[in-house]
């Protein structure tokens, strides 16, 4: 009797455990669930435009909301070319940096160090943009652009005016941007690499120096095209402090110095004004491209980052 | 002859660390920078007038951004809403089932989600709630706000709960309490300051997001607690004041700049000693 009752009320409290677990998993579930609905949701708002323009949209250069017609080549110029630049600048300071503070920083810098890195992260895009508007426009005008011009003007790249607002300084502030994504998850693989690395290097007779050179940077080599990819995807897609300096101007020009747009700021300035289905959609379009482009190299960054880091590869059997 | 090349190695190395010195506080003078130039003019910039008035006449100098203050909060609490209950107990998920199929694949892309551009979040909250609407609201943008909350708050609470010792679990199950219940009422109360600590990174994170919010939220000259109506929010404001040809309204977005950076340093460096407390009482 006594113990019929308890497998009795043993009933229940498996009913919750299952009624529990699929409640978490719901909840876990949410993720995919969530990319796989903004992928559906943008392509049936952005319908008409990918029917009505297909491949053509990424490859024409008239964008006339009058006319109905769209192309956002300009765009993804200004967001290539803005993107590379911030990483021409972020990766070198990025990796030594975080050679750093893997290898050689003080063990009691190390953490206020990460610290002052990732209150870098954290500065909100607008308030890093107020700065570039207010600070970093100034300067390029004044003193960066001037400099460049007279040193290496015979490049195109660094002829015409300077405005101040534009490619470079688009670059700059990306850079300031994604840097911190460079030296954190840099850092972390490269924390990653086996001490036995190192040490048999060292026994070897190696400087540090070479240490690093031939023993943690070879190890540690996909996951630090890991977290450029990360950063590159950030790069692509930061929106408000990129609107702010880079001139918004959809146009193709060799010079840095000239104004440019990328497909976040054009979406960032004419989504919540545009009128007519066409032109909405071709601004939804335009969000369908970035967010592929994104996904994508966000899943690349972090399998390299994943595998680099040791832990357990995407749905391995 | 021995002897040159071993310098010159030395040197090398020498050299390289000074390099890589260098680089670490070029990455950093950036963050001083900004900090030095908010506290400059934005220290000046703020008065009572900034924490109690709504904004004044386009051009006119005066007003203050009270309303965009209540609004971000009015954001983040809906925000919280929709990102809590899905990262805490998904992150739950991730950790009590860690080798499940759905766990990997769930941490994988909530890795990826934490990477998808902030203005493309806006873009779907926009179709999955403004366009059925027809109107912007507060709702759609703390929805944007909230799907940009879970990753983070996932993977935080993943993290932490995986801190908790089996132990733990053991001895709640050996008295007979159902697994659920030990969840509930054992792993997740263990876990709960470093859950919390996560969110509030994660708040103080999204609470400085503008692009999701320009064509959601949208912004409101007045105020608003009605959540299916625009409303105005802290960074829309700074950047809508940054762009603006008036003087008043620049040193507005200063002040409102200066704000926002102190609030989201003051949650962060919080959270960092909370951290750090917990970590030694383990």
């Amino acid at each position: 009797m006594r113990i019929a009752d308890r497998i009795a009320s043993a009933w229940p409290a498996r009913t919750g455990d299952r009624m529990f677990q699929m409640l978490l998993a719901g909840m876990a579930a949410a993720a995919p669930v969530i990319i796989g609905a903004i992928l559906v949701a943008l392509l049936i708002a952005g319908w008409p435009a990918i029917q009505r323009f297909g491949i053509r949209f990424v490859v024409t250069s008239t964008w006339d909301p009058v006319a109905g017609t769209f192309g956002i080549l300009p765009f993804i110029y200004g967001t290539v070319v803005s993107s590379a630049l911030a990483l021409l600048m972020a990766v070198p300071l990025g990796l030594g940096a975080a050679i750093f503070l893997s290898e050689l920083v003080p063990i009691w810098l190390r953490a206020p160090i990460a610290f002052l890195v990732e209150l870098l992260a954290a500065i909100p895009s607008v308030v890093i943009g107020l700065w570039g508007v207010f600070v970093l426009v100034p300067w390029v005008r004044a003193v960066l652009s001037p400099v460049l011009a007279s040193a290496l003007g015979f490049l195109p790249l660094f002829s015409g005016p300077p405005l101040g607002i534009g490619m470079l300084t688009a670059g700059l502030v990306l850079s300031v941007m994604i840097v911190p994504f460079i030296v954190a998850v840099s850092t972390e693989v490269m924390r990653a690499v086996p001490r036995m690395q190192r040490e048999a290097a060292l026994a070897l007779g190696a400087t540090g120096w070479e240490t690093t050179r031939t023993a943690v940077l070879p190890y540690a080599r996909s996951g630090i095209a890991g977290a450029i990819f990360l950063a590159l995807a950030r790069a692509l897609g930061e929106t408000m402090a990129v609107t702010m300096v880079i001139g918004n101007v959809p146009q193709i020009r060799a010079s840095l110095f000239a104004p440019a747009y990328t497909i976040p700021a054009v979406i960032a300035n004419e989504f919540a004004e545009a009128t007519g289905d066409l032109y909405l959609a071709a601004l939804v379009y335009a969000g369908v491209v970035l967010f592929v482009v994104t996904v994508a190299i966000n899943a690349l960054a972090r399998l390299l980052v994943r595998r680099a880091a040791g832990g357990p590869a995407l749905l391995r059997e | 002859m021995m002897d040159r090349r071993y310098w010159f190695r030395r040197g090398k190395d020498r050299g390289m660390a000074v390099l890589t010195f260098l680089c670490t506080i070029a990455v950093l003078i950036p963050l001083f920078l900004v900090l030095g130039f908010l506290v400059r003019t934005g220290a000046s910039a703020l008065n009572w007038d900034f924490f109690t008035k709504i904004p004044g006449a386009a051009g006119e100098p005066g007003g203050g951004m009270a309303n965009a203050i209540a609004g971000t909060l009015l954001l983040i609490g809906l925000a919280a809403l929709v990102g809590i209950p899905v990262g805490v107990l998904g992150g739950t998920f991730l950790a009590e089932y860690p080798h499940a199929r759905l766990s990997q694949l769930a941490r994988f892309t909530a890795d990826v989600m934490n990477g998808i551009p902030s203005i493309v979040i806006g873009l779907f909250a926009y179709v999955l709630i403004v366009l059925p609407m027809r109107h912007f609201s507060a709702l759609s943008g703390g929805v944007a706000l909230g799907v940009m909350l879970i990753p983070t708050v996932m993977r935080t609470t993943e993290e932490i709960i995986r801190l908790v010792p089996q132990s733990v679990r053991e001895a709640a199950l050996a008295l007979g309490i159902p697994t659920w219940k030990t969840t509930v009422r054992v792993v997740i109360p263990t876990a709960a300051a470093g859950i919390v600590t996560g969110i509030m990174v994660g708040l103080a994170r999204v609470a400085g997001e503008t692009a999701p919010l320009l064509f959601t939220a949208f912004g409101n000259r007045f105020w608003n607690w009605n959540i299916l109506k625009p409303v105005a929010a802290l960074p829309l404001q700074i950047f809508a004041y940054a762009i603006s040809p008036f003087d008043d309204w620049h040193r507005q977005a200063w002040a409102g700049a200066l704000v926002l950076v102190t609030i989201v340093l003051i949650v962060s460096v919080a959270a960092r000693v909370a951290s750090s407390r917990q970590a030694k009482l383990r």
